[in-house]
């Protein structure tokens, strides 16, 4: 086994318990709550799918109702920043940063203030509710924001230390949350650090590096991958902006070859901001695991998963098709 | 005062070559009332807490907030003549970050009033007892995210909110009731739970009682529809909504400069 003990991931992944990551969202909100009276959570009539129902119970003075209306959920976080709030909205991805992407753009990026954005069902694991509800472009229009901070937690663990540094983290940051119960693979002990990435397995013949929900999907690619002898290297870029490029460019250079991995458009995502790395500083053969231009639709979140090409065969496939095109 | 913010906006918009001359000549009087009659503010500490908080939602007219600002003593009158240079803290769309006191980045219409809101639902979570104003245009109501936080102010009783509506009834592309019409506006305001007053934007009296009258409304925001001419002091541009988004040519400046510096032919000499 090549797991790194050094970030106490759990004993056998087989055994992972599944938990949504907006749990996560929920619990490190109350987290942050309790921690400072300034935080105050927004909501546009999604609060239990959101997760943020629980501070408002605990909170009921700082939790506020917004309505459908996710364009005015953005200004009005912006000016509980601007008077000395940390605000968080709380909606699903793609209406917030979707619908009121210009607000953010203006009001909390440009203005340098710290909204933070919680967009849950993101990604096709949304499932049966289809492709109106399924973000695959949130990453990408959050990227391209200056001094917009972008983070993609992998399960529910993650996701509460994730809101909570989210809370004390300068400036405007995007948090990306999922519908579907997901398996919970980190630990307490796990470190977690806005654009430190962790290696969660060390390897020499190929990098897999992604972000989310679907790093299980890798991990358990590269064990797979280990049992015919290749060794995978497994990166937890658990922040895509700003990304942590001393980390890919030193795994990568090691291994000559990488696959990226994420649930979302493939276009201006995260394997884009690695290629955009990796071609000025160290070239080498790229994989892109993610959604090929397309919009999702109904279905159940596996059978998605596997249709869309992102199941663990896929990654295993993409693997072995990188280390072939390495010079 | 006002007349010097006139003449300096004329300046300003010669000098940078770009901008809009119609909405800032407009809101002279109003921003005069403001900065020196209305405003708890201090000039030296831009950042002091307990200030009133003035938004501005339609960037587009900061060269009126600009001279006013510079006037009350924020920065340096000579640094107007920077307006919309590279490297200028007066961008052609107010930044918040470049400039201290201009309380947020604007331009994009629609989206003061719900900052404002924000601002000011911060302050009553906290029992502060400054008070928020928020100028807009009035074509800037098309825009729906403004209803929304029109909703959420009226909703939320937001009394320490006083809303400020431009109603020169011009926009880029004509009259506002030609382009898509507003009206009428005062019983949308009422319909959402706002209390509202309507003055002319000229008359700085009527003006400073509508806000003294808006601080004495504990269970509503409030908003003013203050009628204004587009262009107001220089006979060729008011009413004129081709002013709406271009600056005076050099030689129409000097013309504009000379009535508004003898009132329109009022004095023989002109007053500097």
């Amino acid at each position: 086994m090549k797991m790194n003990k050094k970030v106490y991931l759990i004993e056998d992944l087989s055994k992972a318990e599944k938990v949504p990551t907006r749990d996560g969202y929920g619990k490190g909100l109350v987290d942050a709550g309790e921690k400072d009276e300034r935080v105050v959570v927004l909501c546009a009539d999604l609060a239990e799918s959101t997760r943020c129902h629980w501070f408002k119970e605990k909170f009921p003075a700082r939790y506020i109702e917004v309505g459908v209306a996710e364009q005015n959920m953005a200004t009005i976080a912006s000016g509980l920043a601007n008077y000395g709030k940390i605000p968080f909205i709380s909606s699903y991805a793609v209406f917030s940063p979707g619908r009121n992407n210009e607000q953010i753009r203006t009001t909390a990026s440009l203005s340098k203030l710290p909204v933070k954005i919680c967009g849950a069902h993101a990604g096709v694991s949304v499932g049966p509710d289809g492709a109106t509800h399924q973000a695959l472009e949130d990453i990408a229009l959050m990227r391209v924001q200056p001094n917009m901070t972008v983070l993609v937690p992998c399960d529910a663990i993650e996701s509460r230390k994730a809101t909570l540094a989210a809370a004390f983290y300068d400036g405007p940051v995007y948090i990306r949350f999922g519908r579907e119960k997901s398996p919970v693979f980190t630990t307490d002990k796990t470190p977690f650090e806005i654009g430190k990435a962790i290696i969660f397995r060390e390897g020499k013949d190929v990098t897999i590096a992604g972000c989310g929900m679907l790093l299980y999907n890798a991990l358990i690619a590269a064990e797979e991958l280990s049992k015919e002898g290749i060794e995978a290297e497994v990166i937890n870029s658990h922040t895509v902006k700003p990304l942590d490029t001393e980390n890919i460019l030193n795994s990568v250079k090691k291994t000559k070859a990488i696959v990226t991995v994420e649930e979302h458009q493939i276009m201006g995502g995260f394997g884009s901001a690695v290629a955009e790395v990796l071609s000025q500083y160290f070239p080498v053969p790229q994989e892109f695991i993610g959604v090929s231009d397309r919009f999702g639709e109904s279905g159940e979140p596996d059978e998605l998963i596997e249709a869309l090409g992102m199941g663990v065969k896929d990654i295993k496939a993409a693997a072995l098709k990188v280390i072939k095109r390495k010079v | 005062m006002a007349n010097k913010i006139r003449q300096s906006i004329i300046e300003m918009l010669v000098t940078a070559g770009s901008g809009h001359t119609a909405g800032p000549l407009g809101m002279a009087d109003i921003f005069t009332a403001l900065y020196f009659h209305i405003l708890k503010h201090d000039p030296k500490n831009p950042d002091w807490p307990e200030r009133d908080r003035l938004i501005l939602s339609n960037g587009h007219i900061c060269p009126v907030r600009y001279a006013a600002m510079a006037y009350a003593g924020y920065f340096p009158i000579e640094e107007l003549k920077t307006l919309r240079k590279f490297g200028s803290r007066l961008q052609g769309h107010p930044e918040r970050t470049m400039l201290p006191g201009l309380e947020t980045t604007s331009g994009p219409l629609g989206s003061g009033l719900g900052e404002a809101a924000g601002i000011a639902y911060g302050a009553k979570m906290d029992n502060k007892k400054f008070r928020i104003y928020c100028a807009m245009s009035d074509a800037e109501h098309q825009a729906g995210n403004l209803w929304e936080s029109a909703m959420f102010a009226g909703n939320n009783k937001l009394s320490n909110l006083t809303g400020i509506i431009d109603r020169n009834n011009i926009q880029i592309n004509g009259f506002t009731e030609n382009v898509m019409p507003l009206e009428p506006l005062k019983e949308k305001y009422e319909a959402f739970n706002w209390h509202v007053l309507e003055v002319d934007g000229h008359n700085i009296e009527e003006f400073v009682d509508a806000v003294e009258e808006a601080k004495a409304i504990f269970e509503k925001p409030t908003i003013i529809i203050a009628h204004t001419i587009p262009g107001k002091g220089i006979p060729e541009t008011e009413f004129d909504f081709k002013w709406h988004g271009i600056p005076p040519k050099p030689e129409e400046g000097e013309k504009f400069l000379k009535e508004l510096r003898t009132l329109g032919g009022k004095i023989k000499s002109e007053n500097e």
